[in-house]
C-alpha cells in the first residue's frame, strides 16, 4: 500500500472545504474532500451538476472567484522527479531544483506569486466550453505563446515556434496558419484543441480537465478524449476530468470519485467502482444511464428527488433523503465516515461506521455489472492516505 | 457513449452551487412576484420610488399642496429670500410650541435699485395646515380653497423657497411645475412607447427588409446631435398656439426622438427571442403570428419594456426643461421646471436670488430617483443577470 | 479594411442626403419666413412697407419657388460652391459666419470626448475591479447624479459660483485681446485656458455615462471564463485584468463614441448659450428665433455632418480594435 512518499503521487488534496458567501450565510459547495492523483493515470470525478466537482478543481489552483474561497484543507503537490527533458523545447533551465517537500496550495494567497509559479506550470487546466475559455479578440499564437512566456524565458517568436509546434502536436492541421488564427474562426473541437495545447505548454505534471467534452458533439468529443489519452500515454502526466458521462468515465478512468453534495461518497479504481458500487447514490447513478440491449420499454430508474440546496443540507448522511437504503434513527443522525469496503473507500452507513450494527447491504444493483463497458484499463489499488 | 445524467435546470451553464438554488415553491411564483421581490432588495430602488410617488402625489394634487397659486404676484416680495421656518417660539417667556416664520423688512438699495431684505424677528406670520386660502379649482372642476398649509391669516404671504421677481411663491411655482414636468414625461414617453414597440417589434419581428429600413431610420435618428434638432423643430412650434396645443406639440418632438432608444431595445429583444425554443414550439404547435407575439413573446419581455420605460422618462424631463429653458419649449404662464428655470437665466438674478436655481435641484431630484428606480427594475428583470 | 472604409462612406451618402432634408425642412417649418417676420416688425414700429421692396427682396431668395426648388437651388449652392446662402439677420454670406464658431465647437466636442474617455477609463475600471468598495460606491453616486443634472443647470451653478465667489463673470472663450489676431499660438493657448470649463460641463453627463457603460461591461466580462482561463496560466493579476476582460469591455465602450457625440454637440450648443460662447450655441439659437432660416439650416446641416463623420470614426475605431467585427464586417462587404 502506498505511503505520503509515494514517487507516483503528483497531488493530493486532504479535508478541502470551499464555502460562498451569500446573503443567506455560508455555503459549503466543498466539504471535506479527499482524493489523490497519481502520474501517468486518470482520476475522474463525476456527479450532478452542483456537486461541487467543478469547485473542488478551481480550489486546486486557488481559482475559485468571490464570495467563494477555500477555507480549510490542503492541497499538497509533491515535488516532481527532475523534470523530463522537454519535446517542446519552452522549459529549459528555467525550472527552479526542485523542492523536496511537498508545497501546500491550499495555504499559498490567491493572487500571490508561488500559486502564479505553480499555476500553467506544474498543474494546468482546461474548461467546459472552449469558445467563452479563449479570449475571442486575441490570436491563437498569442494566446498560447502567453502561457509559455510567462515560465519560460524565450522570446516572442522562439514563443510562436513552439506555439506552432503544440498545435501540430494536439492535432490542428495547418498549424503556421491558423497560429495567427482567431479563435472565432475556429469549429469547437478546433478550439478544445487550442486549449489542450494551451495547457500543455508548459509541460505540467497534472492536467484538471473540467468537463472538456461537454459542449462538444460526440464524434468531436470521441477525438478529444483520444488526443488526450495519446499526450497522457507520451508524457506520463496525471489527469485529473471532471464530467457527469459516466460512459466518458468508462471511456478514459483510471480512478473514480463520485461526488454528492461537495463529498467524496465513494472512490476506488475505476472496475471496483463500475462492477461493485458501493454507496447506494454510485449504484443509482449507474442504473440511471442508459445501456444498450436493455429491455426496449423498460423505464430507465431516475433518483428521486433532487440535490438538496447546499445552504440547507440535511442532517447525518446528505444522500438520506433520495436514498432507497435509508435507515431511520441512524441515517439522519450520524455523519457516515469513510470506510474501506472491497477496495473502495466509501461514505456510507451501510458498511459500518455507526454504533448500530449495520444491516447487510441490501442487494440493488450491486452485483450488476455492466456487460457494455470497453475493456478497461488496469484496476489501481486504492490509496490509503 | 452513455447519455448524461438528468440535471437540473439551471441558469448558469457550469452549475456552480454559488447560485443559489430556486426552492421548489419558487417556481410556481409569477414573474411579477418574482421581480417584485428582487426589486424590494434594491434599498436605493425602493426609497427612490417611494420619493417618486411622493413627487407624483405632489404633482396630481398641486393646486392642494401648492400654499398659493403660480400667478399671485407681490411687487412687495421681488426676489425676497426663503423664511425659515419655526417650530418652537422662544420670544415669549418660555419655549412655546409654534408654526409660524418671521416677515421681512425690506429697503430699496438706491445704488442698484434691489430691494434688500432683512428678517423682523417681532414679526410673527402664523402658519397652519388645511388653512383656507386662495381658491382654486381642483383639477380644474372642483371649485375649493383648503391648501394643505399656509398662512392662517390669508392677507399674509408665506416664501418657504423664496420668491421670484415678481414676488411669487416659488415652492407654489415648483409645485406647480412638478405636474406639468413629471406628466409630459409620462405622456411623452407613452407617445414613443407606441412608436417604439411597434416599429422595433416589427423591425425585429419581421427581419428582412422592413429591419433594414427601420434600422436605417433609427440609426439616422441616433445620429443627429438631439439638441439642435429639437431646438429646430420647437423653434417651429407657432407662438400663437395655446398652452395646451403647445404642450403636446412639444411632447410629440421629444418622442419623435426619444423612441429609438425602445425600439432598439425591443428589437433586440425580438431578434434573441424569435431563436428561443419555446417560440419554435409555438410555430410549430400551429399558432397564430399575432398569437406567438402576444402570448409567448411579450410576456418574456414586457419587464424590460416596463424599465427601458421608467429609464426615459427622465430623458424626457430633462430634455423638455432644456428647451422650455431656452424658451423653446413650454411658454409661460404654464409653469414646468424647465419654464421656471428661465428666471434663473441672467446672471443678477443669479447671485441676487440663488433660490430661482431651485427647479434646476427639482430636476435633478426627480431625475436621480427616476433614474435609481429604473435602474432597480431592470436588475430585477433580468434574473440571469 | 479599405473595403469597409468605402462601404462606410457610401452608407454615409444617403444619411447626408436625408440630413440636408431635414435641416430644410424645419426651415421651412414655421409659417411664413423671415420676410414675413421682417415685416411685421417694420408695421409695429408704424412704418410703410414698399410692395416693390418686398417683392424684390422674394425676387431674391426665391421664396415664392416650389420647395423642391428651393432646396435644390440651397443644397446645389452648397455642395458646388460651399456657398451656404445668405443670412437675412446679419446681411451676410453664411459661410463668413459659421466656420470659426463652427471651428471652436468641434475643439469643444473634440476636447470633451478626450477629457471624458480619459476619466471614464480609470474609473470604470477602478469601479468593476473594486466593485461594493466605498470608492466604488462614491464613484457610482457621483456618476448618478451627473447624469441627471442638467448640463445648463451645471453651468449656470458655475457662472454663479464664478461670480459670488470669485467675483468674475464667465467669459467667452476666446479672451477680448485676442478677439480680432488671428490664429497664433497665444492665442491658441488662451482658448485652451479658457475652454476647461465648458468642457468640464458639458463632459459630465457623457463621463457619467461612459463610466456606468465600461464597469457593467467590465463587470460581465470580469466573470467570463476566459479571464480564469488566463489566471489559469499563472499570469499577475493587472496582466490578466488589463489583457482580457479590460480590452472586451473597451470594445462597447469605443462605440458608445457614437452616441455620445451627438449629445455633446446637443450639449455643447446648450452650455455654450448659458455661458454665452463664441461657439454654435447662441448663434443658432438667435437664427432660429428669427428664422434666418440659411445660417440655422447651416448649422443644422454642418453639426449633423460632422457627429456623422465622428460617428464614422468611432466605427473604424472599433473594427480597428475588435477583430470579431472587423471580420464580421469584412465578409459582408
Amino acid at each position: 500500500m502506498a505511503t505520503g512518499t509515494d514517487p507516483d503521487v503528483v497531488l493530493k488534496v486532504r479535508g478541502l472545504h470551499t464555502r460562498f458567501r451569500t446573503d443567506g450565510g455560508e455555503i459549503p459547495a466543498v466539504d471535506g474532500v479527499d482524493l489523490t492523483i497519481r502520474s501517468g493515470r486518470t482520476l475522474c470525478v463525476v456527479g450532478e451538476s452542483g456537486c461541487g466537482k467543478s469547485v473542488t478543481a478551481r480550489s486546486i489552483l486557488q481559482l475559485v472567484e468571490p464570495p467563494g474561497r477555500v477555507t480549510g484543507g490542503q492541497v499538497l503537490l509533491h515535488p516532481g522527479a527532475s523534470s523530463g527533458t522537454d519535446p517542446a523545447g519552452g522549459r529549459g533551465a528555467a525550472a527552479a531544483p526542485p523542492p523536496t517537500e511537498p508545497l501546500d496550495l491550499a495555504a499559498l494567497d490567491p493572487k500571490g506569486r508561488d500559486i502564479r509559479r505553480v499555476r500553467g506550470r506544474d498543474v494546468s487546466m482546461i474548461f467546459q466550453e472552449p469558445m467563452a475559455s479563449l479570449s475571442l479578440v486575441h490570436r491563437v499564437g498569442n494566446q498560447i505563446g502567453e502561457a509559455i512566456r510567462v515560465h519560460n524565458p524565450v522570446g516572442k517568436k522562439e514563443a510562436r515556434r513552439i506555439a506552432v509546434r503544440l498545435l501540430g502536436r494536439v492535432g490542428i492541421p495547418n498549424p503556421d496558419r491558423l497560429v495567427d488564427a482567431y479563435p472565432f474562426q475556429l469549429s469547437g473541437g478546433m478550439r478544445q484543441r487550442v486549449m489542450i495545447a494551451m495547457a500543455l505548454s508548459c509541460e505540467p505534471r497534472l492536467l484538471i480537465a473540467d468537463e472538456p467534452t461537454t459542449a462538444l458533439d460526440v464524434t468531436t468529443q470521441a477525438q478529444i478524449l483520444d488526443l488526450l489519452a495519446g499526450l497522457q500515454r507520451d508524457r506520463g502526466m496525471a489527469i485529473m476530468f471532471i464530467t457527469h458521462d459516466m460512459g466518458v468515465v468508462a471511456e478514459i478512468a483510471d480512478d473514480v470519485a463520485v461526488m454528492y453534495l461537495g463529498k467524496v461518497v465513494e472512490r476506488g479504481g475505476v472496475d471496483e467502482v463500475f462492477h461493485a458500487p458501493k454507496h447506494p447514490y454510485t449504484r443509482a447513478l449507474l442504473e440511471s444511464v442508459p445501456r444498450m440491449g436493455g429491455t426496449r420499454r423498460e423505464r430507465l430508474p431516475a433518483i428521486r428527488g433532487s440535490v438538496p440546496d447546499p445552504g440547507d443540507r440535511p442532517g447525518g448522511c446528505v444522500f438520506g433523503d433520495r436514498c432507497d437504503s435509508f435507515m431511520p434513527g441512524l441515517c439522519d443522525t450520524v455523519e457516515p465516515p469513510i470506510v474501506e469496503a472491497g477496495g473502495s473507500r466509501v461514505r456510507c452507513l451501510l458498511y459500518g461506521g455507526a454504533q448500530k450494527d449495520p444491516a447487510a447491504p441490501r442487494v440493488g444493483a450491486a452485483g450488476r455489472a455492466d456487460p457494455d463497458t470497453r475493456p478497461r484499463k488496469e484496476a489501481a489499488d486504492v490509496d490509503a492516505d | 457513449m452513455g447519455l448524461n445524467l438528468p440535471q437540473r435546470r439551471r441558469p448558469a451553464a457550469t452549475g456552480e452551487p454559488g447560485a443559489v438554488p430556486a426552492n421548489a415553491d419558487r417556481g410556481a411564483e409569477s414573474q411579477w412576484r418574482l421581480i417584485g421581490r428582487r426589486f424590494r432588495r434594491h434599498r436605493l430602488a425602493v426609497c427612490s420610488l417611494v420619493i417618486v410617488c411622493l413627487m407624483a402625489l405632489v404633482g396630481v394634487f398641486a393646486e392642494f399642496v401648492a400654499p398659493t397659486s403660480t400667478g399671485e404676484y407681490s411687487a412687495e416680495h421681488t426676489h425676497a429670500p426663503p423664511q425659515r421656518l419655526h417650530f418652537i417660539d422662544t420670544s415669549g417667556d418660555g419655549v412655546d410650541p409654534g408654526f409660524y416664520v418671521h416677515g421681512y423688512d425690506s429697503t430699496r438699495n438706491q445704488e442698484t435699485l434691489a430691494r434688500e431684505y432683512t428678517v423682523d424677528e417681532s414679526e410673527k406670520i402664523e402658519l397652519g395646515f388645511f388653512v383656507e386660502g386662495t381658491p382654486y379649482r381642483m383639477w380644474g372642476v372642483i371649485p375649493a380653497g383648503t391648501h394643505l398649509f399656509g398662512t392662517t391669516d390669508p392677507d399674509e404671504r408665506v416664501y418657504l423657497l423664496g420668491a421670484d421677481r415678481n414676488g411669487r411663491d416659488m415652492l407654489s411655482r415648483i409645485v406647480y411645475g412638478t405636474r406639468v414636468s413629471l406628466s409630459i414625461g409620462l405622456v411623452g414617453v407613452a407617445l414613443s412607447f407606441v412608436l417604439g414597440v411597434v416599429l422595433g417589434g416589427v423591425s425585429g419581428y419581421f427581419g428582412g427588409r422592413l429591419d433594414t429600413g427601420i434600422q436605417r431610420v433609427i440609426e439616422f435618428t441616433m445620429s443627429i446631435p438631439t439638441i439642435p434638432l429639437w431646438m429646430g423643430l420647437s423653434a417651429a412650434v407657432p407662438r400663437e398656439w395655446g398652452p395646451l396645443t403647445t404642450y403636446f406639440a412639444i411632447t410629440l418632438i421629444l418622442s419623435l426622438i426619444g423612441w429609438t432608444d425602445l425600439a432598439r431595445v425591443v428589437r433586440g429583444r425580438f431578434l434573441s427571442l424569435r431563436e428561443e425554443d419555446f417560440v419554435t414550439a409555438a410555430r410549430l404547435d400551429g399558432c397564430s403570428r399575432s398569437r406567438i407575439i402576444r402570448r409567448h413573446m411579450l410576456p418574456s419581455f414586457t419587464s424590460h419594456i416596463v424599465a427601458s420605460l421608467t429609464l426615459a422618462v427622465p430623458m424626457m424631463i430633462l430634455a423638455e426643461s432644456a428647451l422650455s429653458f431656452l424658451g423653446l419649449g413650454l411658454q409661460p404662464p404654464v409653469v414646468s421646471w424647465g419654464v421656471l428655470m428661465q428666471e434663473a437665466q441672467n446672471i443678477h438674478s443669479i447671485a441676487g436670488a440663488p433660490w430661482t436655481l431651485l427647479p434646476g435641484v427639482a430636476v435633478t431630484v426627480a431625475v436621480l430617483v427616476l433614474n435609481f428606480v429604473g435602474d432597480g427594475i431592470r436588475d430585477s428583470a433580468d434574473p440571469y443577470q | 479594411m479599405r473595403a469597409l472604409v468605402i462601404r462606410r462612406l457610401l452608407y454615409m451618402v444617403p444619411t447626408l442626403f436625408a440630413i440636408s432634408l431635414v435641416a430644410f425642412l424645419i426651415i421651412q417649418l414655421p409659417p411664413g419666413n423671415f420676410l414675413t417676420t421682417y415685416i411685421a416688425d417694420l408695421a409695429a414700429r408704424g412704418q410703410s412697407v414698399d410692395q416693390s421692396q418686398i417683392r424684390a427682396l422674394e425676387e431674391r431668395y426665391g421664396l415664392n419657388d416650389p420647395l423642391a426648388v428651393q432646396y435644390f437651388r440651397w443644397i446645389g449652392g452648397i455642395l458646388l460652391n460651399g456657398d451656404f446662402g445668405q443670412s437675412f439677420l446679419y446681411q451676410r454670406d453664411v459661410s463668413s459666419l459659421i466656420w470659426d464658431r463652427i471651428g471652436i465647437s468641434v475643439a469643444l466636442a473634440v476636447a470633451t470626448i478626450l477629457l471624458s474617455w480619459l476619466l471614464a477609463f480609470p474609473i470604470g475600471v477602478y469601479s468593476a475591479v473594486r466593485q461594493h468598495s466605498p470608492g466604488d460606491y462614491a464613484f457610482t453616486f457621483i456618476g448618478f447624479v451627473g447624469l441627471a443634472t442638467p448640463n445648463f443647470m451645471l453651468a449656470l451653478l458655475c457662472v454663479w459660483i464664478a461670480f459670488a465667489y470669485f467675483g468674475e463673470s464667465m467669459g467667452g472663450i476666446i479672451s477680448p485681446e485676442y478677439a480680432d489676431s488671428a490664429w497664433n499660438l497665444g492665442k491658441v493657448l488662451d482658448v485652451v485656458s479658457n475652454l476647461w470649463v465648458p468642457v468640464l460641463i458639458i463632459g459630465t453627463a457623457g463621463t457619467a455615462a461612459l463610466i456606468r457603460v465600461l464597469r457593467a461591461n467590465l463587470l460581465d466580462e470580469l466573470r467570463k471564463p476566459y479571464v480564469t482561463t488566463a489566471r489559469a496560466k499563472g499570469l499577475p493579476e493587472w496582466r490578466v485584468l488589463l489583457k482580457y476582460p479590460v480590452r472586451m469591455s473597451l470594445s462597447p465602450f469605443i462605440s458608445t463614441v457614437g452616441w455620445v457625440l451627438p449629445t455633446i454637440v446637443g450639449g455643447e450648443v446648450m452650455v455654450s448659450i448659458v455661458l454665452s460662447l463664441d461657439t454654435t450655441g447662441p448663434l443658432l439659437m438667435q437664427a432660429l428665433q428669427n428664422q434666418d432660416m440659411y445660417l440655422a439650416g447651416a448649422f443644422i446641416l454642418v453639426l449633423g455632418a460632422l457627429t456623422l463623420v465622428g460617428t464614422l470614426l468611432s466605427d473604424l475605431l472599433l473594427a480597428w480594435w475588435d477583430p470579431r467585427i472587423r471580420h464580421a464586417q469584412a465578409e459582408e462587404a
